[in-house]
Parts: structure tokens; C-alpha cells; sequence
């Protein structure tokens, strides 16, 4: 006989399925210094690498001398390029189809070059020994400037050949990479020229680095007898670096097993392949004797990824009322001394090309060239999806600008040029079909929570009475509407060395009715194990706390190509729902069989199948997968187990309205932010408590961002912010309150309506805190000045607007 | 970020931890709170074969307040000049300070001793002992010598003390009633930007004693006795604040970094000084 109890009510809180915000799993052991971080991994016999680095930007090297360091007792090896090369792996490729030096080969492009790699019984002799290798350096020219680059005599990439094309087609001088462009550049300029109202710009989106808590690192371990090869790494992307590993070894595929362990943050500076995990492998391979390698925080500032550097000279029309009419921008895309940005392979430049933000533009034309100059190579997504930052970045400071030059409201500027909710399906002059939105109510509710009326009046009185030399401080309101495009990507279109970017969910069902699901993803503290259940338990009424989440173990995981470009949601989080309909009917056919009826005479209800118009009769899920084990039901197979590989059939475009209301003080050049407020439209919620927790991460990480957080080389390409006194990681005296709010507009084509929100708050919040620097300014006829925004930046433009009397 | 080895010594007393420097010569170094020698020995730029740890010593730790005189073991960690009862009514600019220095993780282990020894100009002590006109207490293989902070520093990581000598105690007399630490940086934990001690005695309705000292705009810290004289006899208003700025701005020498280009320290140096002179005299 069935039990009636619990109620409807209750047996869906129990679920904790969409919706929910369901407490993280993963907290009970990061809080309780239980998580299991690369550098936990210890296994006996393990080694310990270290790399000599190049203290300069620019050098040959004439020679390197490594008797005195092999000479230091607990000293295995010290490898160099010449090692490396028998393996043909003192290169490497790069994602972004370049290659880069694994052991400096003949000349170091950058300063913190890896130079050579010792291999030692500990960790402190290691150290000790890499002081001992003599390295003869010759210096050569140093060119940090990408405009420099471009002019200058000096090659920097002797490896490439003169006027042979690059990955991305014709190179018109040694130091260019690519020219990519999308759009119609002649009818854009054609539009441009014959404007009524004409805004031109040099937006510079600075240097910066990801800079996870958790640097990078691997401990490789060769079993010979076996001829198996396990890796453990800060891997966003595990899989793809099991088949990178097995492409550049030659060791077979199901020989190599990649273990990506708890990681803390990646924010994409863990997506590329750098040196230290190819040396670490080859070590182990070399030593027979497992071998780690962790980073330092200065090995990590100075030589993993960064990102950004983008220099992008925009120029937007519009008519005398403020119609956009055409948007034209050309990136000068500095990427270092090899291309290794991590975007999909057609998008050299990732999706920059959504630069026409949430505005309605007929004509738009972008042209990106890539250069390479002496600073570290990446160009990473910084928590954002391939270069939206970038995008989104440029065109708000280009509406600010225009604004100004229509001498109009940007609120209102913006208001008028959104994308209409009934435009969606939108195709944007650049190529992308946005799939849903509806702006207008967002920006509405936004403007009216912070009485966006009131602000202005307000900065009107605070300006005046500065004017009066009355305060000292400037008001500064910053507004941003951005749209982002994640989800990367559609197979057709999106691929990372060859590999299309769909992604995977396995699940198993136990005959008692819990689970445990694995994907092709890896969490690095977005909370996949928390979320990832929930949709689960709303599409299989098992509850998400009776369902494990495994992710980043290749042996055990479903292909999938990663966590990044706030991809998991859109692409395994779909996969994840499309695998729990697979349990869901194959349970109904259980049900059918159990209850009797045919199954169209069933109906879901939460966590069980009803006879539809006998409530009383019913099979929960618990008792179909105890039957779908341990009864033959004809025409069935046994067990209860579903995988989905998905490949999504569009982007989502989350998006979202932010107000930064700043105040700033003209002598000093401090700030101080007197309120945030974060509208996201995320699609369908899946735990308002994770999407909050997100949002304000990625707020703070845009506020270093924007307000002080740099990579900054000197004219010799030193490193000046290598260590955490410079560069800016903010903590909770700098962090400040923010307000969240939401909208929620589901994705039409994603099976629950989900976009991803994890990288959001970065893409929106770096222009809403520096359009409100800009802003304070407004009234005095600032136009751009460039970010990071600290205290002497802020101060140079008062100066230089003549506010210090 | 991994030092090179070195061996350890602990002794407990101050002629012992002597003669250990005395010993080692210049392959020695004490180690106090380690929070500005360990970073340097981390990036390899101070090789230390022998590291005198102090944290045993009796005699270099605790604050006394005893007829009309402070005194402070060099060994009292920030923490405790932030706690100390005694100092925050006799010197309550030292809490002031301190409360600034870094954050709390670091406040728990740097040292009043090693934050003056150290000669480092960011440090903000140095310039609040210029400010205090304290007296620095050192004892090396020769006995005891005391010198003036006012004297002391010399250039960037140079002072009067020898390398053998410690640094075992600070005095100074209590305070005047105004008093003010102003200091901008960039973020928790950063040094400053620019950072300003002043003293104010009210002497009537006018500004009696004046002392002004100046942190990280110099290679060491800067006692601007122009800078206070200015201010004495006045009633610290607009136009003795500019002298008293015009003053300072005469005997600081600020080098561009990361914090910013010269000009801009000048500016904030003033800004930060006039906003110290106003608390002071407020208080005064
Ligand atoms: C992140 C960070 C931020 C910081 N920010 C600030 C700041 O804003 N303002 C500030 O003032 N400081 C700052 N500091 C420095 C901190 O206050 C140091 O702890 C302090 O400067 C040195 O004190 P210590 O006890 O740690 O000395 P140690 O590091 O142990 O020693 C410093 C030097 O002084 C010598 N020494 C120490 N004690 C004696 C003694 N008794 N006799 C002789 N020689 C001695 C040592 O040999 C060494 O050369 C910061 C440090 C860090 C790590």
C-alpha cells in the first residue's frame, strides 16, 4: 500500500532541485582544511622540480652550465632545451595553433622564461640548485609596446618564417601574429563617415592576470611496468589535457590518466599547457620516480597566463537623437612572446565580436591584430567567456562616450538603443544570435532601485558645490548593460585543437535510489557538486543530497572539454538534464510495468510516476530503481544508467544591469563605493545562493580590475607587480557591499533554461566600476582615461583636468 | 620563494645573542618578527648563514611606564602596542599607528624593534620615534650605547647601529595632547603612500611645540623641524598650514614606484600633513 505522506510540499523541498538554495557540499571540506589540492598529492619516491628562469625579456643564450648544480647532493637531473629536443619536446603547441618553448631554446622571449629544469630529492635543494645553473645570457632589444612591435627591426620569433602565414592566415610583419576581422568594414565606414554624430576612442583594457589562490602545478607518475602515465594537475580542462599529453608523448590514450583534484580557482589561468607539467612528465618518464612541480606565487604572476592588453580604437555613430547607427573597432591584441591565448580555434580574437553589447546596431565591423612582444604569452578568458571582457568593456565606455558627445543621459542612450524583447531571436550585425532577453525591464528596475533620478540630481548639487570649493570629493555614477555569450559551443563552430566543445553527463542510478553522476566539467569552486545534483534531483526526483557529483578524473569521467567561458552550466549542466530524461523514461517504462497501465497513463509528479487520475497509485523513483535491478520486466534491459553527450545548438547570452555609485576624492585620488547594485538574467536560477555567491566574487575580482590590479613591465620588460604587495587581490577592508538582484528571461534552446552566470559580475562589473571613475569626471570633460584606476591614475586626471587649482 | 639554509640560534639572553652576532660577523642577522627578513631571505636577496632568533629574551620584551619615562621592549610586537593599556594613555598616537601597519597577521609578529632596526623607509615606526624624539637603547660587545632616533637612520636599510649591536629597548617621554597619524596606501597590507606624524602642544590659544615627521617619501624617514616651527605660535590655520606643507615639501625627496610619480607624492604628502595638523590641533 502506498503512503500518502509526505505532502507534495514536502516531498519537493526534500528534492532540493532547481531553485533551491541548497547549502554547498563542497564547503564542509574547504572550511575544515580538508580539500585535496594538487599539492596534497604525496607519493613515495616523489621528486621535486623547480625551473631557472630568465631574468631577462630579451637575450640569447649562449650557453648553460649545469656541472655545479648536478654536483649539489639530492640533485636527479637538470633538464635543458637540448634534453628536450631527442623528444621533440623543447617545443610545444599552443591552443591558439602557435607553439611555444617548453626549455628556452636558443633565446628567452620574456622574463620568467623557463630556462631549465632541475629535478631534485626535495623541494629546498631543488631551489638551491637552480641558484647553481650558469646561464650566459646576451642581451638583445627589448620591445614591450605592441604598437613598437609593429614598426620595429627586431625580430623576436626566429623560429617563424619570414612571410609564411600564421595559423590565422597572412602575417604582415615578423612581429604580427594575425589580422582577424567580421563584419562589413566598407559599409560600416561608409555609415560612419556620413554620421550625423561621430564618438572615436582608444579604449585600453590593461595587463592583468586570473591569479587564482592555488597556482598551477602537476606531479606526474610514470609506472613503467605498466607503461601507464597519471598525472594530477590544476587542469580546467582534463581531458583535453590527456589528449594533448598522449598527441605529445605517444603514449597511447587509455595509458595516460589525468586527475584534475580539488582546485583552488582557475578563472582561466589553468585552461593552457605550460612547461612545468610537460617537464614534470618528461622527468618522471626519464627518472622512473614520480615528480612534482607547484608554482610560486611570483613564477605565477610573472609567466602563466595573463589576460587582457587589449588595445581597442573605437568609433561609433548615431543619429542627432542617439539611434545608433554603426560601430567600427580595431584591437592592437598584444599576446607576448607566443600565442598561447585559450580560445575556440576559428576565434583568434575568442568572441570579441559580441562587442556590439545589448544594442540594436545595423552596421559593425572589428579588425584584430595580434602581436607578439616580450611579455609572457596567454591572453586568457579572466573569468569571462574568450574575450568578453574585452567586448563589453569597450562598447560601455564607447556609449559613455557618444553620450557625451550627444551631450545626453548614457541611462537614456542606452535605453533607446537596447535590443526589444520582441527582437530576440536577435542576429547582430557581427554574427551572433542572441537568444533571449528583454533589456528594457531589466534597465527599468535597476535605475529604479537605486532612484536613479535622485542620483543625478544629487551629482549635479555635489558638483556645484564643488565648484563652490565646498568639498573636494566628485559623485560618480556608473552604469553598464552588458550582455555576455558563453556556453562555448556548438561543435559546428567551436573547437579547442580540434576538439568540439560539446560536453557530458554519466549517471547511475544504485538500486536504492541514490546516484552518482560524473561530467566532462571540473569544478574550481563554482560548486558543481551542489548544482549540478540539484538539476539532477528535479529530473529524476532522486534528492540532491542522495546524489554524488565526481568530475576531473579522466579514468572515470565522460569525455567533456572543461570548466571555463562559463561553459559548464550551458553545456554539461544541459547534458546533465538531457542524461536525467534518458533515466526518466526508461523509469516510466519501469513504472508502466509495475503499475500495470500503459505508460501514457502516467503523469510525473516530483519524485514519482501517478496514474493520471488515481493519485493513490503511484511508483516513487526509489522503488522503480530498486525494480529496475532486481526484476525481470520483459523487454527491459536491467539497471538504471543514462550518459548524454551534448552539443549545444547556440550560445546563451546572460546579461545583466549594474550601478556603481562612487565617490572620489580629487587630492588624494581615493575612492570609495558607496553602493553596488548587480541585476542578473541568468536564465532559469538553479540556487539563488550559489548565483549570489558567484556575483560577488566575480564583483570583487572586477573591482581589483578596474580600481588597481595590473601585470605592469618596465621599458626593459622587468616585471614591476610580480609579487601580491603590487598586484592588487582585494580582501574585505577594499570589498564592498554589494546588492543583487535578478531578472530571469530562460534560454529558449538550453533543456532547463539555464545561461551561466559565474563569469558575469566580471564581465559587467569592470566597466560599471570604471565608467563611474569616468563619470565623477564627466562634468569636467573627461572623456577616457585608462584603468587600473588607483590612487594615482585618479589623481593624474584630476591634475590633468586642472582640478588642483 | 625558498630561502637558502642557515642555521638556527636561539639564545636567551642579550649578551649571549651578542655574542653570537659578534661571532658570525656579517653572516649573521637577528630575527625578530621575521616579517621583513624572511620575505628577503624568501626571495634570496639577503643571504643569512646564521639567524639569531630573539623571541626568548626576557629583557627585550613588555612596556613600562615609569616617571615620566616609556619604554618599550623591541621585542613587543605591534599587536601589543595596539592592546597596551599603558600606551594608549601616555602615547596613544602609537595605537594610532600601529593600527595602521599592515593587518592584523602581520601585527601579531613584527616587532616595534624590527620595524625601526630594519631602516627600511616604508616602515612606519621610524618616523613616529623622529616624531616622539625616542631614544633608541643598543647593546653590542662594547656594552650599552643609546642614540637618538632622530639620528639613527641613515639611508635606506642603514642605520647608526652597528652589526653586532642590538636593539634591545626604545624610550621616549609622553606625548603632547594633540596628535595625529595620517597615512594613505593603496590596500590592507601595503606600506604607505605617503604618511605624516605631527605633535601639537597648545600653548594658550596657539600652537606651542610642534613636531612633524614624515614616512616612505624619502630614503629614510624625514623629521621636518621647519615643518613644525611653522606651526608653533600659530593657531594652525590656513595660511601656517601652508607654511608648515611648504616646509615639508622642502625636506622630503619622494622616488616614483608603483605607488605613483613623484609629483603625486608631493601632492598627497601635503594633503596627508594638513589633514594631520587639523586632527592634532582638534585634539591639541
Ligand atoms: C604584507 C606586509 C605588509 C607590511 N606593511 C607594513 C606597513 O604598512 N608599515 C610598517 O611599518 N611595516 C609593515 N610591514 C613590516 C612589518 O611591520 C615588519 O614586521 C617590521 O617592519 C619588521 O619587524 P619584524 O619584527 O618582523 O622584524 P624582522 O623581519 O625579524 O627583522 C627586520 C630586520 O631588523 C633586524 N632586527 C630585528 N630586530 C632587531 C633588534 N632587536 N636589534 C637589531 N636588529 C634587529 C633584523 O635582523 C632584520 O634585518 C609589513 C610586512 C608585511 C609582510
Amino acid at each position: 500500500m502506498n503512503d500518502m505522506s509526505p505532502t507534495r510540499e514536502e516531498r519537493v523541498e526534500k528534492l532540493k532541485g532547481l531553485g533551491s538554495s541548497r547549502k554547498r557540499v563542497e564547503d564542509a571540506r574547504f572550511t575544515q582544511g580538508k580539500g585535496n589540492y594538487v599539492d596534497d598529492v604525496k607519493l613515495p619516491g616523489m621528486l621535486h622540480g623547480d625551473f631557472v628562469r630568465s631574468p631577462y625579456a630579451h637575450a640569447r643564450v649562449k650557453s648553460i652550465n649545469i656541472d655545479a648544480a648536478m654536483a649539489l647532493p639530492g640533485v636527479i637531473a637538470v633538464l635543458t632545451a637540448k634534453d628536450l629536443e631527442p623528444l621533440s619536446l623543447h617545443w610545444m603547441p599552443t591552443l591558439a595553433g602557435d607553439k611555444q618553448m617548453v626549455l628556452a631554446d636558443g633565446k628567452v622571449l620574456f622574463q620568467g622564461q623557463e630556462v631549465a629544469f632541475v629535478v631534485a630529492e626535495d623541494r629546498y635543494i631543488a631551489a638551491d640548485a637552480c641558484e647553481l645553473v650558469e646561464v650566459d645570457y646576451e642581451e638583445l632589444p627589448v620591445i614591450v609596446d605592441p604598437f613598437e612591435a609593429l614598426e620595429s627591426d627586431t625580430v623576436l620569433r626566429e623560429d617563424l618564417e619570414a612571410g609564411a602565414d600564421g595559423a590565422h592566415g597572412p602575417r604582415k610583419h615578423h612581429n604580427h601574429i594575425f589580422l582577424w576581422e567580421e563584419g562589413e568594414k566598407e559599409a560600416t565606414e561608409q555609415v560612419i563617415d556620413s554620421a550625423e554624430v561621430v564618438a572615436e576612442e582608444m579604449v585600453y583594457y590593461h595587463r592583468t592576470h586570473p591569479c587564482p589562490l592555488e597556482t598551477c602545478g602537476s606531479v606526474a607518475s610514470m609506472d613503467k611496468v605498466n607503461g601507464k602515465l597519471t598525472l594530477w594537475g590544476t587542469f580546467q580542462a582534463p581531458h583535453v589535457v590527456r589528449t594533448v599529453a598522449s598527441l605529445l608523448s605517444g603514449i597511447e590514450e587509455h595509458n595516460i590518466r589525468v586527475i584534475s583534484p580539488d582546485i583552488g580557482g582557475g578563472f582561466g589561468n589553468k585552461v593552457g599547457v605550460y612547461p612545468g607539467y610537460v617537464c614534470s612528465i618528461v622527468a618522471s618518464i626519464v627518472t622512473g620516480q614520480p615528480v612534482k612541480w607547484i608554482e610560486d606565487r611570483m613564477d605565477n604572476l610573472m609567466a602563466t597566463a595573463f589576460a587582457r592588453d587589449y588595445w581597442m580604437k573605437g568609433k561609433i555613430s548615431a543619429t542627432k537623437e542617439g539611434k545608433i547607427t554603426g560601430l567600427h573597432c580595431h584591437v592592437t591584441a598584444d599576446h607576448g612572446a607566443f600565442d598561447a591565448c585559450a580560445d575556440p580555434t576559428k576565434f583568434p580574437a575568442g568572441f570579441f565580436h559580441i562587442c556590439t553589447g545589448s544594442y540594436d546596431i545595423p552596421v559593425a565591423y572589428v579588425g584584430v591584430d595580434g602581436v607578439y612582444t616580450n611579455k609572457a604569452p596567454g591572453g586568457v578568458a579572466y573569468r569571462c567567456s574568450f574575450r568578453v571582457t574585452e567586448a563589453a568593456y569597450f562598447i560601455e565606455r564607447m556609449i559613455e562616450v557618444l553620450a557625451m558627445e550627444l551631450n545626453m543621459d548614457a541611462a537614456e542612450l542606452r535605453r533607446i538603443n537596447f535590443i526589444k524583447k520582441d527582437q530576440f531571436p536577435y542576429q547582430s550585425a557581427l554574427g551572433w544570435e542572441f537568444d533571449s532577453g528583454d533589456y528594457h525591464t531589466a534597465w527599468d528596475k535597476a535605475l529604479d532601485a537605486v532612484d536613479y533620478a535622485g542620483l543625478r540630481k544629487e551629482q549635479e548639487e555635489r558638483v556645484a558645490a564643488f565648484k563652490r570649493g565646498e568639498t573636494r570629493k566628485l559623485l560618480g555614477i556608473g552604469l553598464t548593460h552588458f550582455t555576455e555569450i558563453v556556453g562555448a559551443g556548438p561543435v559546428k563552430n567551436c573547437d579547442i585543437l580540434g576538439m568540439g566543445m560539446f560536453d557530458s553527463c554519466e549517471i547511475r542510478i544504485h538500486p536504492t535510489g541514490s546516484a552518482v553522476a560524473r561530467l566532462g566539467t571540473i569544478s574550481q569552486g563554482q560548486g558543481h557538486a551542489t548544482t549540478f545534483a540539484q538539476i539532477l534531483a528535479s529530473e529524476t526526483g532522486i534528492p540532491a543530497d542522495s546524489i554524488t557529483i565526481e568530475e576531473g578524473d579522466t579514468d572515470t569521467a565522460p569525455y567533456g572539454l572543461g570548466t571555463y567561458g562559463s561553459r559548464s552550466t550551458p553545456v554539461a549542466g544541459a547534458a546533465t538534464a538531457m542524461a536525467g530524461r534518458k533515466i526518466r523514461a526508461k523509469a516510466q517504462m519501469i513504472a508502466a510495468y509495475l503499475l500495470e497501465v500503459h505508460d501514457n497513463d502516467l503523469e510525473w509528479d516530483v519524485d514519482r510516476f501517478v496514474v493520471k487520475g488515481a493519485p493513490e497509485r503511484f511508483k516513487t523513483m526509489a522503488e522503480i530503481a530498486y525494480a529496475a535491478y532486481n526484476q525481470a520486466i520483459p523487454g527491459v534491459e536491467p539497471g538504471l544508467e543514462a550518459v548524454s553527450y551534448y552539443d549545444p545548438p547556440n550560445m546563451t547570452y546572460p546579461f545583466g544591469a549594474y550601478v556603481c555609485v562612487m565617490e572620489i576624492d580629487v587630492d588624494t585620488g581615493e575612492h570609495e563605493i558607496r553602493q553596488f547594485y548587480a541585476l542578473d538574467d541568468c536564465g532559469t536560477r538553479i540556487n539563488p545562493m550559489v548565483i549570489e555567491g558567484q556575483v560577488h566574487g566575480g564583483l570583487t575580482e572586477a573591482l581589483a580590475i578596474a580600481m588597481g590590479q595590473e601585470i605592469a613591465y618596465d621599458k626593459l620588460g622587468n616585471v614591476k607587480t610580480g609579487t601580491l604587495m603590487d598586484f592588487f587581490l582585494p580582501t574585505a577592508w577594499e570589498t564592498p557591499n554589494y546588492t543583487t538582484d535578478f531578472t530571469e528571461t530562460p534560454s529558449p534552446h538550453h533543456p532547463i533554461g539555464a545561461k551561466g552566470v559565474g563569469e558575469s559580475p566580471n564581465v559587467g562589473g569592470v566597466p560599471a566600476f570604471s565608467n563611474a571613475v569616468h563619470d565623477a569626471f564627466r562634468a569636467f570633460g573627461l572623456r577616457q582615461s585608462h584603468m587600473p584606476h588607483d590612487h594615482w591614475r585618479i589623481w593624474k586626471t584630476a591634475n590633468d583636468l586642472g582640478l588642483h587649482g | 620563494m625558498i630561502p637558502p639554509a642557515f642555521e638556527y640560534h636561539r639564545p636567551q639572553d642579550v649578551a649571549s645573542a651578542v655574542q653570537i652576532l659578534a661571532e658570525q660577523g656579517d653572516e649573521a642577522r637577528c630575527l625578530a618578527g621575521g616579517h621583513s627578513l624572511i620575505p628577503m631571505m624568501k626571495l634570496r636577496m639577503a643571504a643569512v648563514e646564521h639567524l639569531v632568533d630573539l623571541q626568548d629574551i626576557a629583557e627585550m620584551q613588555g612596556i613600562t611606564t615609569e616617571s615620566g619615562t616609556i619604554r618599550i621592549g623591541a621585542m613587543v610586537t605591534q599587536h601589543e602596542l595596539i592592546t597596551s593599556d599603558a600606551l594608549a594613555s601616555a602615547a596613544p598616537i602609537i595605537r594610532e599607528a600601529a593600527l595602521q601597519i599592515a593587518d592584523p597577521q602581520v601585527r601579531y609578529m613584527g616587532t616595534v624593534g624590527g620595524n625601526v632596526a630594519n631602516g627600511d623607509p616604508g616602515n612606519d615606526m621610524p618616523g613616529l620615534m623622529q616624531a616622539l624624539d625616542a631614544t633608541f637603547h643598543l647593546h653590542g660587545p662594547d656594552g650599552a650605547r643609546d642614540v637618538a632616533a632622530r639620528e639613527f637612520f641613515e639611508a635606506a636599510y642603514m642605520t647608526a647601529r652597528e652589526d653586532e649591536e642590538i636593539l634591545t629597548a626604545i624610550t621616549f617621554a609622553p606625548h603632547a595632547k594633540g596628535y595625529a597619524y595620517e597615512k594613505q596606501k593603496r590596500k590592507i597590507g601595503d606600506y604607505a603612500t605617503a604618511a605624516a606624524a605631527v605633535l601639537i602642544e597648545k600653548d594658550g590659544m596657539v600652537a606651542g611645540n610642534a613636531t612633524v615627521a614624515m614616512t616612505n617619501l624619502s630614503d629614510t624617514p624625514v623629521f621636518s623641524e621647519a615643518a613644525g616651527a611653522a606651526l608653533t605660535g600659530t593657531s594652525c590655520d590656513a595660511h601656517a598650514m601652508k607654511a608648515a606643507i611648504d616646509a615639508m615639501l622642502n625636506d622630503i625627496d619622494p622616488t616614483e614606484d608603483n605607488r605613483g610619480p613623484v609629483e603625486f607624492k608631493r601632492h598627497v604628502a601635503g594633503v596627508i600633513l594638513s589633514r594631520a595638523i587639523s586632527r592634532a590641533w582638534d585634539r591639541a
